[in-house]
């Protein structure tokens, strides 16, 4: 039996003795990136079969930091059971997938959450006609609730918290939510509230439906990587970061040529003009610029896949940033 | 008197026979089945009008009720004319068809792809047709056919390699379907032998392998092909997402069909084993010539009955992440672009899924058929 561990522990240093995911990236020509399959506006595949959506575009972002060319991701479905073992085996090398950012995530699985693109968090939808404009109003409510999900014990604390009390309609899927509290089977269904925003989207008259101010939980979504590989775990980070910091100095895809001639000098460092930042990630130092003239820069990515303008119609809120009322902030690039 | 030929036989009252006999005989036996012919009568004539004129006389396939090219949900009669009286909007379908056929494959080499589905067809036909000349030189190629059917879905041999996670849609469902049935048949055949083995090594592993697998739903195998399998791994070796969900499927379906043809096997009379043996056939040649042919005859229904069961099974995919064509059509339903046309998405499916499970079905009786499996054997 200890032989054929040695053996194994030989196999296993043998496979493991390779370079870091960065150079592994590199050498393959293209990133593999984990998202949903399918979740309105953050990730699904359009007519043609591309990927697209708000998580989608932090693989992009990372793919054209490192190959300049936002084109080289392949992408590999996962669902909210098979992301962490698909992430934990190496089979992709960075996960985009609407996951919120725990402690026991954090450390516990092993991984490393590199930053925030969306804050989330647990509300509720009602119909409009029943005139309640507060969830603390919604005793002896039935409630469509995903069983086993962190929702379902939001939701039992809430209610136990503020003293009422409700009727849980127990559903699968947010399809299954949807029809149900279409039909009026339930008369509230709660979940992300960008999940809401999605199911009032697909209603035949989405003004029948109110969003209530009220959010019960912290649900912070972000990238994330595999322990120990703290440079990849950088390119990541720094990946998202330049699209935020990129809003902040109001560079964006249409004026990022020129910027490069701007005299502002975090500009002239976010792009590569001045210093040799890319460098100090193992990247060109271009990395920013490329990022932000093909993917674009934090709010262009939000209004084009769950903004305002688009079905979903998400107000920035909580993404907004630092300087416009939100808790969107990222470290300064020098 | 004596003769016959005298009386003109007469003919059977009116109301026994033809048309009218037969719906008085089927449907109007009694009370209670008149009942139920009029109350099914009834169902049928709400349903089946109103499904048509869901499906097709209110229909948008390519144009809207405005005479526009649909190219999003906001162009569906339905949405935009909310008011009006509009059936299903198949634009979702039409527009996205490529990828619920091919999932992801790149267009350029979807031809291998139509290839290998005329190879496929050409691989059943010896199968299907008996008096098919060159029947004999067909079976191998059919026995060939999955090793070919990789290679060019593929890649390598100087075929570019497309990796399967771009694979989707009825080629994932097909290649699950196909592959898991045609590896779990061959398998199957031998743990039933196995579990009836004499031997007592060969037999406890069969059995347990058997009950094992058997014991635990489709479901918690895939989980283990996906995250339990690249565990034992060493780490940078990773087989392929597909092929671990395969091997899942495989044993999972081997399992099952082992119990079919064991119970074909029981209901071989002991005659048959005892004469084959006298005549001095070794184990082998009096399985292969004697006893499977018949055994594997009088399963063909739980045969065909669990590999339906396999094909509708292989949905199950998508909790692990792989896109079959239930899973693009959610992808689909999760793009801004077609969100809420889930009516017409999962009828699509479902009625893919109808075609190939009935095509299933019909084959299986029409074997049933030809091979009389009816026929009381062993006594006569």
């Amino acid at each position: 039996m200890k032989k054929l561990l040695s053996i194994f522990a030989v196999l296993a240093f043998a496979f493991s003795a390779n370079a870091g995911t960065l150079d592994d990236v590199k050498n393959r020509g293209f990133l593999k990136c984990g998202v949903t399959t399918g979740l309105i506006g953050f990730a699904a595949p359009d007519d043609a079969g591309n990927w697209a959506g708000f998580d989608v575009d932090v693989c992009r972002a990372v793919a054209a930091a490192i190959f300049g060319d936002s084109s080289k991701v392949e992408f590999t479905t996962t669902t909210g059971k098979s992301r962490f073992p698909t992430l934990a085996s190496g089979e992709i090398d960075m996960l985009a997938r609407n996951t919120t950012w725990t402690l026991s995530r954090d450390v516990n699985l092993g991984f490393e959450f590199v930053g925030v693109n969306y804050y989330d968090g647990q509300g509720f939808m009602i119909p409009s006609a029943l005139g309640v404009d507060d969830a603390t109003g919604l005793d002896g409510a039935t409630v469509c609730i995903q069983t086993g999900t962190t929702t379902e014990l939001n939701l039992a604390d809430f209610f136990r918290a503020n003293g009422i009390g409700y009727e849980a309609l127990p559903i699968e899927t947010n399809d299954e939510a949807r029809e149900n509290l279409f039909a009026g089977r339930c008369d509230v269904y709660t979940t992300d509230a960008s999940g809401l925003s999605a199911t009032r989207a697909q209603a035949d008259d989405p003004d029948k439906w109110v969003v209530l101010p009220n959010i019960i939980s912290k649900e912070p979504l972000g990238p994330l990587v595999r322990h120990g590989d703290h440079q990849w775990g950088d390119v990541v980070r720094w990946s998202l970061n330049t699209m935020i910091i990129a809003e902040e100095l109001g560079v964006s895809s249409s004026n990022v040529d020129d910027s490069k001639g701007s005299n502002i000098p975090e500009v002239l460092r976010l792009l590569g003009v001045e210093g040799g930042y890319g460098e100090m990630l193992e990247l060109s130092n271009d990395f920013a610029y490329n990022i932000i003239k093909q993917v674009g820069n934090y709010s262009e990515s939000f209004d084009r896949n769950i903004g305002p303008d688009t079905p979903l119609g998400i107000g920035r809120n909580l993404n907004a940033l630092w300087t416009d009322g939100g808790i969107l902030y990222a470290p300064p690039f020098r | 008197m004596g003769n016959n030929s005298n009386f003109e036989s007469r003919k059977p009252p009116v109301a026994t026979t033809g048309i009218l006999g037969w719906c008085r005989q089927h449907l109007f036996s009694n009370w209670i089945n008149s009942f139920v012919t009029l109350l099914v009568i009834y169902f049928l004539y709400q349903l089946i009008p109103w499904f048509l004129d869901w499906s097709v006389f209110s229909a948008d396939f390519w144009i809207n009720y405005n005479g526009e090219l649909i190219v999003d949900r906001t162009f569906c009669s339905r949405v935009a004319d909310p008011e009006g009286d509009h059936g299903a909007c198949w634009a979702i379908i039409i527009v996205r068809f490529y990828q619920f056929m091919y999932g992801f494959y790149p267009s350029e080499q979807v031809w291998r792809v139509n290839l290998t589905y005329i190879l496929l067809v050409v691989a059943l036909l010896p199968l299907l047709i008996e008096k098919i000349p060159g029947r004999k030189h067909l079976i191998k190629f059919t026995i060939a056919f999955p090793i070919i059917a990789f290679i060019l879905l593929y890649g390598g041999f100087g075929f570019q390699i497309i990796p399967t996670n771009k694979w989707g849609g009825l080629l994932v469902t097909l290649v699950l379907g196909v592959f898991g049935i045609a590896i779990a048949f061959p398998l199957g055949i031998l743990l039933a032998l196995g579990r009836r083995s004499k031997l007592p090594v060969i037999s406890m592993f069969c059995t347990l392998f058997i009950e094992f697998i058997r014991g635990v739903p489709l479901i918690t195998l895939l989980f283990f092909g996906m995250v339990m399998l690249p565990l034992f791994l060493p780490e940078g070796l990773n087989l392929d997402g597909l092929v671990r969900v395969l091997v899942a499927v495989t044993l999972f379906q081997a399992a099952y069909m082992a119990e079919v043809i064991r119970g074909g096997l029981q209901a071989i009379p002991r005659g048959q084993y005892e004469a084959a043996q006298s005549v001095g056939l070794s184990y082998w040649q009096m399985n292969r010539k004697i006893i499977l042919p018949q055994a594997i005859r009088i399963s063909i229904p739980s045969i065909v009955n669990t590999s339906i069961g396999l094909f509708k099974d292989t949905t199950l995919v998508i909790i692990i992440g792989l896109l079959d064509l239930l899973g693009i059509g959610r992808g689909a339903l999760a793009d801004a672009t077609w969100m809420g046309l889930s009516n017409e998405v999962y009828v699509f499916v479902a009625l893919v899924f109808f075609i190939f499970t009935f095509s299933m079905s019909r084959y299986s009786l029409y074997l049933e058929k030809k091979l009389k499996t009816g026929i009381n054997m062993g006594a006569d």
